[in-house]
């Protein structure tokens, strides 16, 4: 039982090309060779532009539960999170005529870090199962919100331009061979400007490695002397606030806002973390690797759209992909299925 | 090299601590010096881990006063405990097991600096200063989940010493180690000493009671009942002293091995795990094995009990060729196993007694598809008795007992199968002392006089020279070594095992 034998170097660390993201990355070009082979009008500008675009609101989504799986949590309120802001920050702008672009997203972020925060609360102090917690408030929310606020869509016609020109806004824009224009979304530069904020929060703070100390061991957490409390607020206000960003933002792209917009997205999230290397047992997941996931889930969903097949059977894809991934996660830790 | 006139490093006087109407410690004190090796011992249940939790402030007393370097200071908290210098290494060690070594061992101290930022190069250094200091080696950059439990509990010392620990609390550090990796505990730990660090060593075995510590407290029921230097101390004193009782220790005579052989091993293979293992059990013996994890030990049991697949080579019962390929059939030819984890691998905890026991034999309480429960009752209160079961009733549920009653439950059910065979694994690992002796006598008694052959696997030495008649030891799927009678000693078997170890382990 020695420990040295194991040991080459001092370092002893897995090497880059054995780490999940290594493999996940290995996965989604497979994948992509293998689409782009079966329709090569996947390589081109146009789908790839749009692929990207795809990504940008489910990648935010994803960020945040990333961060509640790393934490040995599972998040399935930031659906309901993302309309309650996206909406009653719309309804606003509309009914009291208010304009601008920074001070809306600031309150859909406020309006769901708030959420987050009672996520947090009910978590920590009635020590509660996250997943039940969640689905309570996620029910609670959306009930309040189509109750009180109204289930009446706001369509392009009151949507505010202020939010239409930001969410239309592209890098580039370029003309295809049928003469119609397409760009690149400029909400993109926010998608990668969010991940590596949170990359590096979750890398290189004590409150980034205290998600994934309290993951890996809540009792040991709480030994060691980390404010776990403080913890759990940061893990789900953050995710709350990135649901709410996500929410106005995606409401912003497509110009309208539902008021029962995402449902079932929190299978699509879930499983593109999971996809990414994030263990359902806490204290594993990266920033890098969930990016990978969001877009092997959206780039293969996408696909299933181009082969024209019917978004019931999208389901079941994803559906499969998140048992999928869950197995091969747990067959890495080691640890059974219960 | 301790003189009284030293001011102790930390002193708890008169400490009550009462759970609901559960007194668990009962006006106790305790003060230990700086840089001594100090042990702590009594059985489970009373009140060493209490104690523990009071000085690293995760309990607060009811009554007493915690006074440090002389100076009394108010309740504990963590916070002030690990200001005081005070570490506490729990049996789960209390690492991130998915967190890398470095990490593992500097993350407490930049919490306690108040950092904000975690600096990587500094970690680094930090992490490699203080292995080296311990003199051992382990892969930095490694996820804590995959260095074996010794490497994991070096991790958990190396981050105490890093702390800046004055003194070290071990709660039963020795648990899930073998003996070599004892040793090197032990090297550990007087280094640690020699840097003017106290140890407090929580133990209730009795090898490192009077190896190790300069001075002994033992606790009972709550209470303190004897303390001083280990000098002052042997054997029979501390089992006094823990056990409130005399104890008895001598040597276990079987019958005269005659006829045919109860168990029989015919150059069994396993492969990658045994390797042509041949050996007889006669009724009435009880036959100990022992040897490094991953040397069979556990692997021979599970042969014997139809739970390894691709077993050759035969396994005789009273000479009747019974080689199990399942649970099933090892029960049906009278071997019954007792694994070394019986909360997650033996008993139904939330379950009576009497469910608990009859659960392998339950054929024999069946008619038809129906469950006969007076046969059932009366099989199960006759075994109540004969294992003499502390508990109210056979109706109570198992998680109910102490470790010694459950370890009763475990191998009365095997009785109440009319084994023929039993075999133990690790059969007194989480009892205490007083209990360890009655479950050996009802081991002895019903191998001398219903015959019963006995396969006794443990790492605890003295348990298996005072309780085999032999012992076999065993290295890399191979029996290389055998002890008895009057060569049966724990210097013996204590060489044989280090002999065996593989060479190829550089311990640092």
């Amino acid at each position: 039982m020695s420990l040295i034998h194991a040991a080459p170097a001092r370092r002893g660390g897995t090497p880059w090309w054995g780490s999940t993201e290594a493999m996940v990355a290995g996965v989604l070009l497979l994948a992509m060779a293998l689409i782009g082979t079966i329709n090569p009008a996947f390589w081109s500008l146009d789908n790839i532009f749009s692929l990207l675009r795809s990504n940008v609101v489910i990648g935010i989504m994803a960020l945040g539960v990333l961060l509640v799986m790393i934490s040995g949590g599972i998040d399935v309120s930031f659906p309901a999170f993302a309309v309650a802001a996206m909406y009653l920050v719309v309804r606003a702008m509309v009914e009291w005529g208010i304009s601008g672009v920074a001070l809306p997203f600031l309150a859909a972020t406020l309006i769901g870090a708030c959420l987050g925060a009672v996520n947090a609360t009910i978590v920590h102090r009635l020590r509660m199962i996250p997943l039940i917690v969640t689905l309570g408030t996620a029910a609670m929310v959306r009930g309040l919100l189509n109750g009180v606020v109204g289930t009446s869509n706001v369509n392009i016609n009151k949507y505010p331009d202020s939010l239409i020109g930001f969410g239309s806004t592209d890098l580039v824009t370029l003309t295809n061979a049928k003469g119609a224009s397409f760009g690149l979304t400029a909400t993109l530069l926010l998608y990668l400007g969010l991940a590596l904020a949170i990359h590096l929060v979750l890398t290189r703070t004590m409150i980034g490695r205290s998600v994934f100390a309290y993951g890996a061991s809540p009792e040991s957490a709480k030994r060691v002397g980390f404010r776990t409390g403080r913890t759990l607020l940061f893990v789900y206000v953050t995710a709350g606030a990135l649901a709410g960003f996500a929410g106005l933002l995606h409401s912003s792209m497509i110009w309208m806002a539902n008021p029962r917009d995402f449902v079932g997205w929190e299978l699509d999230v879930i499983a593109a973390v999971v996809l990414g290397g994030a263990s359902i047992f806490g204290g594993r997941g990266s920033v890098l690797g969930t990016m990978l996931g969001v877009f092997t889930l959206v780039m293969i969903k996408n696909s299933l759209i181009l082969m024209g097949i019917d978004t019931t059977w999208q389901r079941v894809v994803v559906g499969a992909m998140l048992i999928a991934a869950v197995a091969l996660t747990a067959l890495r830790d080691r640890k059974a299925l219960v | 090299m301790i003189t009284s006139s030293q001011t102790p490093l930390i002193e708890l006087r008169g400490i009550t601590k009462r759970f609901g109407g559960v007194t668990a410690l009962d006006d106790v004190s305790l003060s230990i010096m700086p840089g001594e090796i100090h042990c702590l011992a009594g059985e489970n249940g009373s009140g060493k881990s209490t104690i523990i939790k009071v000085m690293s402030g995760v309990y607060r007393a009811d009554a007493g006063t915690i006074l440090i370097d002389g100076k009394p200071v108010g309740p504990l908290d963590p916070v002030k405990s690990t200001h005081a210098g005070i570490q506490v290494i729990y049996q789960d060690f209390s690492l991130f097991p998915t967190l890398t070594v470095t990490e593992n061992l500097t993350l407490n101290t930049f919490l306690g600096e108040g950092a904000a930022l975690v600096d990587r190069r500094r970690a680094r250094r930090m992490a490699e200063e203080v292995l080296d200091r311990l003199g051992v080696d382990l892969p930095l950059d490694a996820a804590v989940e995959t260095l074996p439990t010794s490497g994991r509990q070096l991790v958990a010392i190396a981050r105490a010493v890093l702390a800046e620990a004055r003194l070290i609390v071990m709660d039963e550090p020795t648990t899930a180690l073998t003996g070599r990796e004892v040793e090197r505990l032990f090297r550990i730990t007087r280094d640690l000493q020699s840097h003017g660090i106290a140890i407090l060593f929580v133990s209730h075995k009795m090898r490192e009671m009077l190896d190790l510590p300069e001075r002994l407290t033992v606790f009972r029921n709550g209470r303190k009942v004897a303390e001083g230097p280990i000098t002052d101390f042997d054997e029979a004193a501390i089992t006094r002293a823990m056990t409130g009782q005399e104890l008895a220790r001598g040597h276990y005579e079987a019958p005269r091995q005659a006829g045919t052989p109860r168990l029989e091993f015919r150059g069994v293979s396993v492969p990658g795990e045994l390797a042509e293992v041949s050996l007889s059990l006669w009724p009435g013996e009880v036959v100990g094995v022992s040897g490094l994890i991953g040397s069979g030990r556990t692997e021979l049991a599970l042969a014997a009990f139809g739970m390894r697949p691709g077993v050759s080579g035969h396994i005789l019962i009273d000479g009747q060729p019974a080689d199990p390929q399942t649970v099933q059939d090892a029960i049906a030819a009278g071997i019954g196993y007792v694994p070394e984890d019986r909360l997650s691998e033996g008993l139904f905890l939330p379950r009576p007694i009497r469910d608990n026991s009859i659960a392998a034999s339950i054929r024999r309480f069946t008619r038809g598809a129906w469950l006969d429960r007076r046969a059932a009752a009366a099989a199960t209160r006759d075994m109540f008795d004969r294992m003499a079961i502390a508990a109210p009733s056979p109706e109570v549920p198992v998680a109910t007992l102490s470790g010694g009653n459950q370890q009763r439950v475990m191998i009365g059910r095997w009785l109440m199968t009319q084994a023929r065979v039993l075999i133990l694994n690790g059969p007194t690992v989480g009892v205490d002392v007083g209990s360890k002796a009655t479950i050996h006598a009802i081991i002895h008694r019903m191998a001398r006089e219903e015959g019963l052959a006995v396969l006794m696997i443990s790492d605890d030495v003295p348990e298996l020279v005072a309780n085999c008649n032999r012992v076999l030891t065993m290295t890399a799927g191979r029996i290389t070594g055998e002890l008895s009678g009057e060569a049966l000693t724990e210097d013996a078997l204590n060489d044989s095992l280090r002999l065996n170890a593989p060479a190829a382990e550089v311990s640092a």
